[in-house]
């Protein structure tokens, strides 16, 4: 996967697509024509809707959309990981990290711990092997922040 | 994986790149993984009631929405105050997420982590501001790491078979 600037061109979206961006990330109704529920509900075609979202996903605003699935909900377990990646190295250890399928999510930061990734494993176990394998391949030490408590998932963005 | 049967996991296989974008999407999968539309939504909705899907929506890209300020806001609290303090930061409408972690001393003494995302560094400054006078003396130490890059961005990714 090729890396996404922080600094992403901005895409202009209009006051629908706005619409469409706030009311698909509350989710969409589990039945045989979903587009046209949300269609009714804001006033628009099925069709209108259904084109609008796939342009937000081709145009890159929307990164994703279909079910959110939790790992530990079915056996399996999600870790915050993190890594002091020397700079010189920076690129080289990212695609490697990048390279292993247990790594979800990846971003870099400004800090000593420059490298801060999220490890989602079928099983829980399977946490500490990829961790393992990740300060094996890349020479980095791998700390490891596994949620304790969560307080809060509603995650949205105001378009 | 122990908590779905082999249906189920031709459902998350099928579906966890993203839903086809049309008028039947559900229908779509169906027909990909060979069973009815409606064993493909009544299997999600029993997944969703069991927590095993969160919910079927669209993720946004912070940066194309102008939130290009993200910072993950760290925090050493008082074990004993945590959870409390924890639960009303997570319920500021501008913390995303929010999490107890464990510490990893001497180099990480930090146990609260709240993600803050704003249109600039400034705003986001603000908000780690608030957080700070909330969480008052139950803190002694905090930081703010501020995101420059992603560089991966998928989700789980189950295998076919197996688990």
């Amino acid at each position: 996967m090729r890396a996404r600037s922080a600094s992403a061109e901005r895409v202009t979206l209009d006051a629908v697509d706005r619409i469409i961006v706030n009311r698909l990330q509350d989710g969409i109704p589990l039945v045989p024509l979903p587009f046209d529920a949300v269609a009714k509900e804001i006033g628009r075609n099925p069709e209108d809707v259904i084109a609008r979202t796939a342009r937000l996903i081709e145009a890159g605003v929307l990164t994703r959309f279909g079910p959110f699935f939790d790992a530990a909900a079915m056996g399996g377990a999600f870790c915050l990981c993190a890594m002091a990646v020397p700079r010189d190295q920076f690129e080289a250890v990212a695609d490697l990290v990048n390279g292993f399928d247990e790594v979800a999510h990846n971003y870099e930061r400004e800090h000593a711990l420059n490298m801060w990734f999220v490890l989602a494993t079928e099983r829980p176990e399977g946490i500490a092997m990829a961790a393992d394998e990740i300060a094996r391949a890349t020479g980095c030490d791998v700390l490891m922040f596994p949620k304790l408590e969560e307080y809060f998932i509603g995650f949205k963005v105001a378009a | 994986m122990s908590g779905i049967d082999a249906i189920d996991r031709k459902i998350v296989t099928a579906t966890q790149c993203g839903l086809p974008v049309v008028r039947q999407p559900f229908a779509r999968i169906a027909t990909e993984i060979g069973c009815s539309e409606a064993d493909v939504i009544a299997r999600l909705a029993v997944m969703a009631a069991r927590g095993v899907v969160r919910r079927v929506a669209a993720a946004p890209n912070h940066y194309a929405l102008g939130m290009v300020a993200n910072g993950m806001s760290v925090w050493d609290v008082d074990d004993t105050q945590v959870s409390a303090l924890g639960a009303e930061i997570g319920a500021l409408p501008y913390v995303t997420h929010c999490y107890r972690r464990p510490r990893a001393l001497p180099a990480w003494p930090y146990n609260l982590f709240a993600m803050v995302h704003g249109a600039t560094r400034a705003e986001v400054e603000t908000k780690r501001a608030e957080i700070a006078v909330r969480l008052g003396s139950a803190c002694r130490a905090s930081d703010i790491l501020y995101s420059t890059r992603i560089l991966k961005k998928t989700g789980l990714r189950l295998a076919r078979s197996g688990g």
